[in-house]
């Protein structure tokens, strides 16, 4: 059965395919690919922030832990494939360690410690200049050619890093309908329920975790192949609030939500700061209106004040004041 | 055999002794009532016996295998199901899927990331029917939060039955319910087959006196007095610190 919804997803899939074509501009081609490997980001930070509960400060650590580790492989002389598994690999060790440290405790605790985690890998970044080169970062001087096909021109960067966004939309479509994802929304809303129905709640928030981490080791890298470059300033504090931001700003726990996270922080960043030096700011008075006429977040919201505007609109047509249209309340 | 023994059990908060040496002994098929006034520690009893918190000694029996060191979630593998005074639902889903939830608790399929959970028809249709018995099959579909406190209720104990348990804990079952609803209750816990063990706690002696066969008074912690019904009822102690005011 063909949907609206079906007919979206088409249309949105058509658009993001036909883009370069319509964009022309290397520029905007650039962005794009840049809000496409940051809602991969922000799609994994959701499964942990909107689908459990855990709110975690420390996703620019993993984030940079995967940079490096294939920054490291390639500068070491190997190949992309090999860099690219042992930084998935690293990636998901890391995660786990955070995800046992972390998971002792949920909330602000579980916020804490992720941030202290994150500003361990920051540290360490900074610090262990012999491995990491310190301040100066490591240059990645090439780009991978799967199938002999190059990405260093940004309309093929740009294809590779849409079908992996894709992928990763496709999974955490799937994750969330499963019973898996079931469980840990379950483990979300009431944790001692789930225990005594027979649901072992650490174990699922653990795999959750590494799932969260396997996405965002895959952002990591797309990372450092579009910078061909990465710096301590990539785990900073600023890259895990920037991106619990794009969760938070667009829609927790929804799918197009960190999409649409990712779109607003990457065109503030590179569209208006080329016009206001202040850019920051601007991007600071969005998050407020936001979260002001939408605390559920861009997306969810939007949808409740469409509605709203529809039933209000129905009701002035036929006029009838029968039932006046809902307020649109959060 | 009994189906839940309790040995010694022990449990204090800081220096307060919340549970006291509790002995008790419970018979498959049985209906055991545990009363007690306000404060008396019951719940934490019942908190002690589902592993959601440890005692400090003695030790917890569920057909003669010792679970006082199983983790909480183990526990309900083995057979066993409770269900909360205040009300602990998932407040965000349908009726459907909290009781979906129940049994996807039970079914190796929870950790499965892959397939679509609402095409598990086996689980769907073992969840209406366990809404069927608890008359809630008309509303399978509505939010829980758009449902009435007595209709939770109902849905805490659908939860429950789900589940198939061995021994199913009931706390406080009837609290907070109409009296209408407190009789929709009664009967639908008396429909309950003898193969499962029920063991309940009632704040309210009269609410529940004629769904026991056994009760067992606690008081500060402490069993004051075991009996059959005739026998507690009798009892000059109960009255004491029960019925005596």
């Amino acid at each position: 059965m063909i949907t609206p919804r079906h007919g979206a997803i088409a249309l949105a899939i058509l658009l993001l395919v036909t883009l370069p074509v319509w964009v022309g501009n290397h520029y905007y081609i650039n962005i794009a690919s840049q809000i496409l490997l940051f809602a991969v980001f922000a799609l994994a930070l959701n499964v942990l922030v909107g689908y459990g509960g855990l709110v975690s400060l420390g996703h620019a650590g993993l984030f940079a832990i995967a940079g490096y580790a294939g920054a490291l492989v390639l500068q070491a002389g190997h190949g992309h494939l090999a860099a690219d598994l042992f930084a998935i690999l690293v990636t998901l060790a890391a995660s786990a360690v955070f995800a046992v440290l972390a998971l002792r405790s949920t909330g602000i605790g579980f916020l804490m410690i992720t941030l202290a985690l994150g500003q361990i890998v920051w540290g360490i970044a900074y610090r262990w200049a012999s491995v990491t080169n310190g301040d100066n970062g490591i240059n990645v001087t090439t780009r991978p050619a799967p199938f002999g096909l190059s990405l260093s021109r940004a309309d093929t960067f740009y294809y590779a890093t849409l079908l992996v966004f894709l992928l990763a939309v496709l999974t955490m479509t799937v994750f969330v309908r499963s019973p898996f994802g079931a469980s840990l929304r379950g483990t979300r809303d009431q944790a001692r329920r789930m225990t005594a129905l027979g649901y072992n709640v650490w174990l699922i928030r653990f795999l959750a975790f590494l799932f969260s981490g396997f996405w965002t080791g895959i952002a990591g890298l797309l990372f450092i192949y579009y910078n061909q470059f990465i710096s301590p300033q990539v785990a900073a504090l600023t890259g895990s609030a920037e991106v619990l931001l794009m969760v938070i700003s667009g829609g927790t726990a929804t799918l197009l939500g960190p999409i649409a996270g990712a779109a607003i922080v990457v065109i503030m960043k590179n569209v208006v700061s080329a016009y206001i030096e202040r850019w920051n700011l601007v991007l600071g008075v969005v998050f407020v209106v936001i979260i002001s006429f939408m605390p559920e977040g861009l997306v969810p919201g939007s949808v409740r004040l469409c509605r709203w505007g529809w039933q209000k609109l129905r009701a002035r047509r036929n006029g009838v004041a029968a039932r006046p249209a809902e307020e649109p309340s959060p | 055999m009994t189906a839940l023994c309790v040995n010694a059990l022990s449990k204090s908060f800081g220096g307060l002794r919340v549970t006291a040496n509790v002995n008790l002994n419970v018979a498959p098929g049985e209906r055991r009532l545990i009363i007690g006034p306000n404060g008396a520690g019951k719940t934490t009893l019942f908190n002690l016996i589902t592993g959601e918190i440890a005692p400090d000694s003695g030790s917890v029996l569920l057909f003669d295998q010792d679970i006082t060191r199983l983790p909480s979630h183990r526990r309900a593998h083995l057979g066993m199901a409770r269900t909360y005074q205040i009300i602990t639902l998932f407040p965000h889903d349908t009726i459907l899927r909290n009781v979906t939830l129940a049994l996807l608790g039970l079914s190796r399929l929870r950790w499965d990331p892959f397939i679509d959970l609402d095409r598990q028809h086996d689980l769907v249709t073992r969840a209406r029917e366990a809404l069927v018995r608890v008359g809630l099959d008309h509303i399978v579909h509505r939010p829980l939060s758009e449902t009435s406190y007595g209709e939770r209720r109902r849905v805490e104990i659908a939860m429950a039955l789900a589940q198939a348990p061995k021994v199913l804990l009931l706390d406080e079952p009837f609290a907070g319910l109409s009296i209408d609803e407190r009789r929709d209750v009664r009967e639908l816990l008396q429909k309950i087959p003898r193969d499962v063990t029920i063991v309940m706690i009632e704040h309210n002696m009269d609410v529940a006196l004629d769904f026991a066969e056994r009760i067992t008074l606690l008081h500060f912690g402490e069993v004051i007095v075991e009996g059959t019904r005739a026998e507690v009822v009798a009892d000059p102690r109960t009255r004491e610190v029960y019925l005596g005011h």
